[in-house]
């Protein structure tokens, strides 16, 4: 490569490199804005703020889902199996709502530690499978790995 | 190293002739991968034990967002190549690419929205995925509106270069956003390393797909590149010479 072209294209890397620092720093400077929930553990050690419009993100603890009986309200626990959150909510929860999944609830967070949703989420993962699978998984004693309690992704 | 192969890449005439060769098997293969791809996806593939059918469209979703952002980073090079050895057939491969980049990524945002609904129960999340696959929209537009505006066609192909390379940033940002923050949209089902997340039934119509849709983007880009190679060297002999045996051909 002739002297032009090689100190052209390190001019291209070193800009290319000087940008890519300077968004790497700034991104990771808003690191905890661009999470789009917070963790029932961030929620536990208080850096949610209260009374404000809050996402909170986690699993729907197995057992943990309460309906009322005579309207829309639902109670539920999300936890990242470290600390759990409780969710109260009343409308009407998205078709992949169940116990075990991830959801994102959009709620303020009251000073008892509740959250008291308005919109809730529902956040599926990367695996899929046929439904007989499931089923001839479920058979043999195993549950389905998409169906694990895996813990929602951590930021 | 011998660059002369290189150097050869960038001759329009050579481009040119290599491309239509090139041409009716790219076109082939998209029409036989997406055909079989799409028709196996959406009528044989199992449905998901959570999702049930609505699922399916993944077989368009990841296949056009695969492509938006590979498209991205050709633009990229595309600009490096322009910058640094000058060549002009990479600011056409540049200018030829960024339309049909940007439409491959408003595909994936819009599908990703009506996948969204049935299964998060919402159109639009501002989360990190989403919002940096709507910024790479918006580098297209933007290196599109760059590439028209400025009439002197080396001071834009030197501005989109540079648009492009800076650009190219959002890429990474794109593919790892799941993995540094908490986001609503999944982790990738499909890594380099490991067993893809889906049993064989399921990726075996998705990798047709993306092959289909590679393909495609080849097809119609060499296309839209001949095209451009003609429009601007038209003054040249060896074009005219072209344009007339293909009229003669056809009368």
């Amino acid at each position: 490569m002739n002297p032009l072209r090689r100190k052209r294209l390190l001019i291209i890397l070193a800009i290319l490199a000087g940008v890519g620092i300077a968004v790497g720093l700034a991104m990771s400077a808003l690191r905890e804005n661009i999470n789009l929930f917070y963790t029932p553990t961030q929620i536990a050690n208080g850096e949610a703020p209260l009374d404000t419009r809050i996402r909170a993100g986690g699993m729907v603890e197995q057992g943990s889902l309460k309906r009322s009986g005579d309207s829309l309200d639902v109670t539920f626990v999300v936890t990242d199996f470290n600390k759990a959150v409780t969710i109260t909510y009343r409308g009407i929860l998205p078709d992949l709502f169940r116990e075990g999944q991830g959801i994102v609830a959009l709620g303020k967070l009251n000073a008892d530690g509740v959250v008291v949703a308005d919109e809730v989420l529902a956040k599926h993962d990367e695996k899929y499978m046929p439904p007989e699978v499931t089923k001839a998984l479920k058979d043999s004693g195993q549950s389905a790995p998409g169906a694990n309690p895996q813990p929602a992704k951590e930021g | 190293m011998n660059w002369t192969w290189f150097h050869k890449l960038g001759s329009p005439k050579w481009f040119y002739g290599i491309s239509g060769k090139l041409l009716p098997w790219l076109s082939v293969a998209a029409v036989l991968l997406i055909g079989i791809g799409l028709v196996w996806g959406l009528a044989f593939a199992p449905p998901d034990y959570q999702q049930g059918n609505s699922f399916r469209i993944i077989y368009i979703h990841v296949p056009a967002a695969m492509l938006a952002q590979s498209c991205y980073v050709l633009l990229a090079v595309c600009g490096i190549v322009g910058l640094v050895w000058k060549m002009k057939l990479a600011d056409v491969a540049l200018q030829c690419a960024a339309p049909i980049g940007a439409w491959m990524t408003a595909v994936a945002l819009v599908t990703g929205a009506i996948w969204g609904k049935p299964t998060w129960g919402s159109w639009w999340v501002w989360d990190a995925r989403l919002t940096s696959m709507l910024i790479l929209l918006f580098l297209y537009f933007g290196l599109i509106a760059l590439g028209n505006a400025i009439s002197n066609r080396d001071s834009a192909a030197k501005a989109c270069a540079v648009l492009a390379i800076v650009g190219v940033i959002n890429i990474p940002i794109i593919k790892y956003s799941v993995e540094w923050w908490n986001t609503l949209h999944q982790g990738a089902t499909f890594t380099l390393t490991e067993k893809p997340a889906m049993p064989v039934e399921m990726w075996a119509p998705l990798l047709l797909m993306v092959l289909g849709f590679y393909c495609f983007f080849g097809a119609v880009l060499l296309l839209r590149m001949r095209l451009e190679v003609l429009k601007r060297e038209a003054r040249t002999s060896w074009v005219k010479a072209e344009v007339q045996t293909s009229l003669g051909a056809r009368g």
